[in-house]
């Protein structure tokens, strides 16, 4: 008996991937590709030699540190969202300083990602303000905070940061060899600094989210605002740092996007790459369970690594992993809600909800 | 038809139009109780699915040695039914996830909303940047004599004069029939509308389906009409957030709903004949940011109590009309799951 209910467990956890894989090769037929190879390619790509598990790494860095961000502020119940323009925001500051000052090596790239948690805290705390002060959703104020951030992008590139030979909106000049974050080995070029960076991030965000005040207020803001303001908990205040502590570790990551994104270190038009929205899913799919987001961060990146694959080899557009990822993570929120069912049926029929994603009141949800 | 102006007007009628269907669409959903977040997903893989099929299908009659003319207009109303389809499915996804999966309807959106640009990416490439059946204006019989606004609004395409159903056949199906108050009581008190015998989810799929089919043909009107075909990557994508924060700026009123559609189109015109009037150097990312901006203003002005106060400044008589009228409190039951069998 207690086999079975646990052979039912794994099975559910694994359902979801198997019907997103099914799913997916259908679409993959439709196109007329082939689903296997597809999928040996992506899984493979981001495994071939060094150089790639590189880059699988190099997309593991800032995706992780978006999206240990966001586990703050789902935890106070906030759709971040704008987290995407958090991280342009930061690659934007970060440019700034590694074009226009002059430090030596180690200093200028502490600079870097001090200005690029600064510039991410900015636009967290602007889109926080909107909510907690202004009354404008913070689904909303995200969106248009992370247009306007990619618009400032932009701006800066086809103005101020113009490179020399002229007028193109391609990217920024390459930045000054000082300000290039020191890697590994010129094979494996990946920031031992930054895979510090994450690694203390992760831990220092679970350990403040479970054991201090602060993660106390902000469990009591996103379970029930209006009873946490009852009892005392500052529910503007904890919203608006969760923002603010977001906006710092998505900062980081715009930092390290214009380190490692394109073939040299500049800034170019969408710089955070998707790895906001990305970020986004992870959070969705991984609750409140930080120590599973490491791994499940690993999992999106090997995706994203072995995409280049399916351009190269089999023709296939890149979207299709996008594809993947949105279908994966709809299974897996799709088999949650049919495992409560299932369980609430045979047991009890206590109306827990199942639902892992902060607690929106339907008309918070819109309005704010 | 050679005066600018009147020119301006009528492609910010012509522009607004999707805006206007997607918007009214949402407000139906939205007074139901259902959330869909996914409109701007849902109208880029509409606008590609419905293309395709136009284009299809029209490459197949024109090849079977049909009239381009006759084709074409078989192939839009097909495109069009396609694209419904698609939009229905989507809101009807987050309407099972939620009434009989317990989820997030905010989260099923937005998973969907990215998912939906994926996907038209991925299954468009190949129709990216092809000319492909469009639908031309239509100059409306009598109406269209009338001055100044015979010309603005009655030489439209089929989809605009659609839309002018949609504002008044909105209106008219909530505020004053029957069904439109079970619609609403649904999205506003479930566990009363249920113990008066309504079906509660019943009606929620009901709605999803109808408002998601509308945000599919706002999909088509870009593709089929505005947009002339499909691109990578997409260049309606964006405007169904857009449509999202028009519901709340309406107040969930079709009637004003469809004000701030036009509003904001007209602000959009208004920037680009900025834009490109000489002597006045703007640059084109400022100009760009316009539309976002407005959004956060436009939610400011309704969420931060600006319009309550203004209200205040009114003779008192005319107080309680306005405050009628600018009303814009959500559906109270909006985003939440009813469950029948415990009647809340």
């Amino acid at each position: 008996m207690k086999q079975q209910a646990w052979l039912s467990r794994v099975s559910l956890a694994v359902a979801p991937i198997i019907v997103a894989l099914l799913l997916t090769g259908l679409l993959v037929i439709a196109v007329g590709g082939n689903p296997l190879q597809a999928l040996t390619e992506v899984l493979r790509g981001g495994f071939r030699d060094v150089a790639s598990f590189a880059g699988v790494v190099n997309f593991w860095i800032p995706l992780t540190l978006a999206a240990t961000g966001l586990i703050v502020t789902f935890t106070a119940g906030l759709w971040n969202i704008g987290v995407d323009g958090q991280i342009t925001m930061g690659a934007i500051f970060a440019s700034a300083v590694a074009l226009s000052w002059n430090l030596p090596g180690p200093l200028l790239v502490i600079a870097q990602l001090v200005a690029a948690m600064i510039g991410g805290a900015f636009w967290g705390a602007v889109c926080g303000f909107l909510k907690t002060r202004l009354g404008v959703n913070e689904i909303f104020g995200g969106v248009a905070l992370n247009q306007i951030a990619s618009l400032a992008t932009l701006y800066m590139i086809s103005g101020p940061w113009q490179p020399p030979e002229g007028g193109s909106v391609r990217g920024s000049p390459p930045f000054p060899p000082e300000s290039l974050f020191p890697v590994i080995s010129d094979e494996f070029s990946v920031s031992l600094v930054m895979l510090i960076v994450v690694v203390i991030s992760l831990v220092m965000i679970g350990l403040a989210l479970r054991g201090t005040r602060w993660g106390l207020s902000l469990k009591a803001t996103g379970q029930n605002a209006r009873s946490a303001l009852l009892l005392g908990v500052p529910v503007n205040r904890s919203a608006l740092s969760a923002f603010i502590v977001c906006g710092m570790l998505a900062g980081m990551a715009g930092a390290f996007r214009t380190q490692f994104a394109f073939t040299s270190p500049s800034i170019r038009p969408l710089v955070s790459g998707g790895i906001g929205f990305l970020a986004v899913l992870v959070a969705l799919v991984v609750a409140r369970r930080i120590s599973w987001l490491p791994l499940v961060t690993f999992a999106f990146s090997a995706l994203l690594g072995g995409s280049a694959q399916l351009k190269a080899v089999l023709r296939l557009d890149v979207a299709l992993v996008g594809v993947l990822q949105g279908v994966l993570v709809l299974t897996i929120l799709l088999f949650n809600g049919l495992r409560t069912r299932l369980e609430s049926r045979t047991s009890d029929r206590s109306g827990t909800s199942a639902t892992p994603t902060p607690s929106v009141s339907g008309s918070e949800a819109v309005h704010g | 038809m050679a005066d600018p102006l009147l020119n301006t007007l009528e492609s910010i009628v012509t522009n607004a139009t999707p805006l206007v269907i997607a918007a009214i669409g949402e407000t139906i959903t939205e007074r139901a109780g259902i959330v869909n977040l996914a409109l701007d997903g849902s109208i880029v893989l509409s606008a590609m699915t419905g293309f395709v099929a136009a284009y299809s299908l029209n490459t197949a009659l024109t090849g079977g040695g049909m009239a381009v003319a006759t084709a074409t207009m078989l192939a839009i109303p097909v495109g069009v039914l396609v694209a419904m389809l698609v939009g229905a499915l989507i809101a009807l996804l987050i309407a099972v996830a939620s009434i009989e999966l317990n989820q997030d309807q905010v989260a099923i959106g937005f998973v969907l909303t990215l998912l939906g640009v994926d996907l038209a990416v991925f299954l468009g490439t190949n129709y990216a940047r092809i000319p492909g059946p469009q639908a031309l204006p239509i100059v409306f019989p009598v109406l269209s004599q009338i001055p100044v606004a015979g010309d603005i609004f009655f030489k439209q395409s089929g989809f605009t004069y659609l839309s002018y159903a949609l504002i008044f056949g909105a209106w008219y199906y909530l505020f004053q029939t029957r069904r439109g108050l079970a619609l609403r009581a649904v999205g506003e008190r479930p566990e009363a509308a249920f113990a008066r015998g309504v079906s509660v989810n019943r009606l929620r799929y009901l709605y999803a389906g109808l408002g998601g089919a509308l945000v599919g043909l706002a999909g088509a009107a870009y593709s089929l009409n505005i947009k002339a075909g499909w691109t990578t990557p997409p260049n309606m994508q964006g405007d169904g957030w857009i449509a999202l924060a028009i519901v709340i700026f309406g107040g969930w009123h079709p009637f004003r709903v469809v004000l701030g559609a036009y509003l904001f189109a007209g602000l959009r015109a208004l920037a680009s004949v900025i834009q490109r009037t000489p002597g006045i150097e703007i640059n084109i990312m400022v100009l760009n940011a316009v539309p976002w901006v407005l959004m956060i203003v436009t939610l400011l002005l309704v969420s931060s109590g600006a319009i309550e106060r203004a209200l205040l400044l009114l003779p008192r008589g005319a107080q309680k009309w306005a405050r009628n009228i600018l009303r814009s409190d959500p559906p109270a039951a909006l985003g939440t799951r009813f469950d029948p069998e415990r009647g809340s």
